[in-house]
């Protein structure tokens, strides 16, 4: 099959989002909105201690309040369903035991579930929790990071040494020459609170086991629903052709909604052995105390260099708090192993120490919120560049620019491993002094100081890995998807009907795939409709996760597009007695050489479903096909760009206040520049929160203290700047397409531009802070107050 | 979570209510705009056995001004209390106030009466009472009683009313001229409980304060009123005042909070 140069018409352009028309208009269909016929509802008892013995467990008044079918606790569950462990060989010797839905005689955190409750609605579930008699016996718990891994601390678990879940020594090149040669070197630590996801639609599921056909269908609010079928097939003994997990529409999942949850696991358990269907919603309470966290990192880190102010190497001592277990299936240690390897990464340097430490506490778990382990990463390094420019006397940029790792396809690799190609730094960072009018914004800077006002301005460089490849997960033995796939036919009216293995979140990925789909075939985009979600109906893939829908997903759609109109073409050739070569598919018509039209889709479509003996004997038009996609080499695709950030220090109150922020990202070819917009934008809005307001704050005795969002402060929009957006593109040449991912990239680099614009406030006074989220006390306290 | 389950009456008339109430005292909870007690009942932790709905009673969001002064009826909503000219005009510290309650929608909903019934010490409402001196009016079966705002918050989420009792208004005087008005606070998050607040009543004489009612909240069991007649007796009195503090914000920043809210305050109020 010739392969004619693709024309990019639909790719590239700022196209609304066709699916959002649907949820303006309150036609959105989220896991809540299903109820199903004998539909019953679960609540959880949830262990109100962090560590905690169960002694005795009554349940007869629980089983007896009304409109209750049914109270369980581990005992009752574990003939249908068994319990989880996590490994992964990724994170060799990693200590996490087996997990169950319901806890067995033994609460590791606060908040883990202890009993269900099945009750006709809701409320009665709940009513019948607050009947429920249990003897606790406190056990001591270990919950600050430090506490945790001090050698006296009680163990999470019984039976353990210590608390450590996992560490590991990485060294690269030559550290301890590089830091005895050093003409420089700077040094931080930096703190980071734990925080979590917070998506608008909480967790949920409702399951239906249908005993008669031996089928378990999920409707499930998740990121990944071929990674969960497989998952609820092996916890529960079924074949994974008998799980359907469909996935509605979903409001947001940022990492919340990629791993296993016991409450989850305990609810499809309860809808099997009830033969009724279960729905569970996890409110908001239940999120904030039992979605994954993130963060809890204490970094201690030394940049070196030169004489010339070049980056030499890096040390960094790493301290992760990952609370009881290690998130199924791919690992806690995901967040901390990723900001370890990618300290530094703009630049270039040769040599590196990293030591990281993993500490099981009795908290909930730790797992992969957006952008894992970069704005880590990004917060230590950038903090440090600034560090050295100030001891330098260096303008910051300046020693960014000298020590940019090249651009080109080229492989850079740096001394903590990381293989970095088609970066453009330099590019972006004169594309945001564009974008900000940087001398005026430093003017803007200067008056304001003069007036009295703590104005500051801040910038932080990033690299986002993005679309991680097969290797990551398939050599660490864990069985999450790094390959897409699509099926794409022709429909009767000429429009193609795309069932995509991304998953839609929210995120947009569908109007990328239409897009990628349009132009492959050569259809206007108004005539593609992508389906998603569903494993009856769409093929096997990865799903959301990883930043992988454009650079995969969109990938896949591709070419399974030019596939398509490949047979399109054919089969016309063959109808209209034309040279294959000679016709042309455009915005849905088949046409000659001199542009004229001679076959509508829609036709071609009619002739092939009701008069097939119009072609030529023997030929069968394939108006349909299946492609699956795997990026073959490059196991991340390193995206880049640089954000700015303007903010005011109130000297008196502490308040921050975000004035202004900038963003400039290259993610490849952007497919559509609305959706990567919209993506940096959310991204940053998040970055913001964990800059400035996130924290979920334990008591010493492992109690949450920040249950509810009047005490956990999530960015609101009267507090957010103006962002303003600008790209780079730098095609990936290793695809059609080119794109890489940009759904995190917001996220890696806002805490490190706020936190930088901050200590530039803070400068003038003396002052610096090293520890997010930046608190209206912690700014009072650096500056003596 | 979901509240448990309660009963639910919705009265008629004030009488009907104070009806409810005898009958029921403290098993009973009042439903003005429900901004504040819904969540509570949801998150379980209040758990009435009935719910006494006055939404429907005639005439008690009324907003009635007079010569003395305004007359706000207990159902009156925030937006209608902040988008009133009579009371910009009558109780102008209210109109600076209500901005900084909640946000659009809780102040769609939200009543002039549950703010001061619920007596959240971080609330804006009760603190402008104070400070202007405001009269609640209690009903009960016997008849009315008249409570001035000092001695109406008693503690947290503690106030005069009697669990037979409804607050069916509250009265502020006119005010006076050579009076200016000012409010203030300090919150991570617009709309948030305010971590420190000031709502404050000044005469001055050219730029010197001559006399000053201020109302802090937000910094102890209840919003506190410091009555000063220079600046530099205000700021010895914010010395004086027994603050709470948690430790997010530990009582020596909401201190030094009302330090720098009294600075603001008065340099607002002498422009």
């Amino acid at each position: 099959m010739r392969e004619p140069r693709a024309r990019f018409q639909a790719v590239g352009q700022p196209l609304p989002r066709a699916g959002t028309r649907r949820l303006i208009a309150g036609r959105g269909r989220y896991v809540d909105d299903i109820a199903l016929p004998r539909m019953l509802h679960a609540a959880f008892l949830r262990s109100p201690y962090a560590h905690a013995r169960i002694v005795q467990v009554d349940l007869a008044r629980a089983r007896a309040a009304p409109g209750v079918l049914a109270v369980f606790a581990w005992d009752d569950l574990q003939a249908v369903v068994r319990p989880w462990q996590t490994r992964s060989a990724a994170f060799p010797g990693l200590v996490s035991p087996p997990q169950s839905p319901l806890a067995r005689g033994r609460s590791a955190w606060q908040g883990e579930p202890v009993l269900v409750a099945l009750g006709e609605t809701r409320a009665a579930a709940e009513d019948a929790l607050e009947l429920a008699e249990i003897d606790w016996e406190e056990l001591p718990a270990a919950v600050g990071l430090e506490r945790a891994l001090a050698p006296q601390a009680p163990a999470v678990h019984p039976g353990l040494a210590d608390n450590v879940a996992w560490s590991k020594e990485t060294l690269g090149g030559d550290p301890d020459g590089a830091f005895t040669g050093a003409a420089l070197v700077v040094e931080t630590d930096v703190r980071l609170a734990r925080m979590t996801g917070v998506s608008l639609e909480p967790r949920g599921l409702v399951a239906d086991w249908d005993p008669a056909g031996q089928v378990l269908t999920v409707h499930y609010s998740h990121q990944m629903p071929h990674q969960m079928q497989a998952h609820l097939a092996d916890f529960l003994g079924l074949s994974a052709d008998r799980v359907r997990v469909v996935v509605p529409d979903v409001g947001g999942g940022f990492g919340v909604k990629m791993h296993v949850y016991p409450d989850e696991i305990a609810a499809i358990a309860c809808a099997v052995k009830l033969a009724r269907p279960v729905k569970f919603i996890a409110d908001r309470l239940e999120s904030l105390a039992s979605d994954i966290h993130a963060r809890e990192h204490a970094v201690r880190a030394r940049m070196a260099l030169d004489a010339q102010g070049n980056i030499l190497g890096f040390d960094v001592d790493h301290r992760h708090g990952g609370g009881a277990y290690s998130v199924f299936p791919r690992g806690s240690p995901v967040e901390s192993s990723a900001a370890l390897h990618l300290v530094g990464a703009p630049y270039r340097f040769a040599h590196f120490r990293g030591r990281l430490k993993i500490a099981l506490q009795n908290k909930a778990m730790t797992g992969q919120y957006r952008s894992v382990g970069h704005p880590i990463a990004v917060v230590v390094t950038e903090r440090l560049v600034e560090l050295a420019a100030r001891a330098r006397g260096e303008d910051p940029l300046v020693l960014r620019r000298r020590n940019f790792t090249p651009p080109g396809a080229t492989p850079y690799l740096n001394g903590a491993g990381q293989r970095l190609f088609g970066v453009s730094h330099e590019a972006c960072l004169q594309a945001l002094e564009r974008l900000a009018d940087l001398p005026r914004v430093r003017e803007e800077v200067k008056a304001a100081r003069a007036a009295g006002r703590a104005l500051g301005f801040g910038v932080a460089c990033y690299v986002e890995m993005t679309a991680t490849g097969a290797e990551a997960y398939g050599k660490a033995g864990v069985p999450v998807s790094a390959a897409d796939s699509v099926s794409l036919s022709v429909e009767l009216s000429g429009a193609l009907r795309c069932a995509a293995s991304v998953t839609e979140i929210g995120q947009g990925v569908t109007q990328a795939v239409a897009q990628a789909v349009a132009d492959g075939v050569g259809v206007p985009v108004e005539r593609v409709s992508v389906h998603t979600g569903d494993t009856a109906q769409v093929p096997h893939g990865g799903g959301a996760w990883a930043s992988r829908g454009a650079a995969i997903g969109a990938e896949a759609a591709w070419l399974a597009a030019r596939r398509l109109r490949g047979n399109i073409l054919a089969a016309a050739a063959r109808l209209l007695g034309a040279d294959e070569e000679s016709l042309e598919l455009h915005e849905g018509t088949i046409v000659d050489p001199r542009g004229e039209s001679r076959l509508e889709l829609s036709e071609l479509a009619h002739i092939a479903a009701f008069r097939g003996y119009e072609f030529p004997e023997g030929f069968q038009p394939q108006l349909s096909v299946m492609h699956h996609y795997r990026r073959s080499k490059d196991l991340f695709l390193p995206a880049n760009g640089v954000q700015a950030a303007l903010v005011e220090v109130d000297l008196d109150t502490g308040l921050v206040r975000a004035l202004k922020h900038w963003a400039v990202c290259d993610c490849g070819r952007v497919l559509n520049p609305l959706l990567v917009e919209e993506q940096l934008r959310g991204g940053i809005v998040q970055g913001i929160g964990e800059a400035l307001y996130e924290e979920l704050r334990y008591g010493e005795d492992g109690h949450l203290e920040t249950g509810t969002l009047a005490e956990y402060l999530v960015p609101m929009a009267a507090e957010m700047p103006d962002i303003a957006v600008a790209h780079v593109q730098t095609p990936y040449e290793g695809s059609s397409l080119g794109a890489k991912g940009a759904g995190e990239a917001g996220a890696a680099a806002a805490p490190a531009a706020i936190l930088n614009a901050v200590n530039d406030a803070l400068a003038a006074h003396g002052a610096a802070l090293k520890a997010l989220p930046i608190t209206p006390t912690a700014v009072l306290e650096a500056l003596g107050k | 979570m979901k509240a448990p389950a309660f009963r639910y009456a919705r009265p008629e008339s004030l009488d009907e209510a104070i009806a409810l109430l005898v009958q029921h005292g403290t098993d009973a909870r009042v439903l003005a705009g429900g901004q504040s007690l819904m969540p509570m009942l949801n998150l379980r932790l209040l758990q009435p056995s009935v719910l006494i709905d006055i939404n429907r009673i005639p005439g008690l969001g009324e907003i009635t001004p007079h010569a003395q002064g305004i007359e706000i009826g207990a159902m009156a909503r925030h937006a209608a209390v902040l988008y009133s000219r009579e009371v910009a005009q009558a109780a102008p510290l209210l109109a600076l106030a209500l901005p900084h309650v909640a946000h659009l929608a809780v102040r769609n909903r939200g009543t002039h009466g549950g703010s001061c019934a619920l007596a959240d010490p971080s609330a804006e409402i009760p603190a402008c009472a104070l400070a202007l001196d405001a009269t609640f009016v209690l009903r009960a079966a016997g008849g009315e009683r008249r409570v001035p705002a000092r001695e109406f918050f008693r503690g947290l989420y503690e106030t005069a009313l009697g669990p037979d009792e409804l607050l069916v208004r509250v009265d502020y005087p006119r005010a006076q001229a050579g009076w200016r008005y000012g409010f203030d606070e300090v919150a991570r998050r617009h709309g948030d409980f305010a971590i420190a607040g000031l709502a404050a009543a000044a005469r001055l004489e050219g730029s010197v304060l001559r006399e000053a009612r201020l109302a802090f909240f937000g910094i102890a069991d209840r919003p506190i009123l410091l009555r000063a007649a220079s600046r530099e007796e205000a700021r010895a009195r914010i010395e004086e005042v027994e603050v709470a503090g948690t430790s997010v914000y530990p009582a020596a920043y909401r201190r030094r909070l009302m330090g720098v809210l009294l600075e603001r305050v008065l340099r607002t109020i002498a422009k």
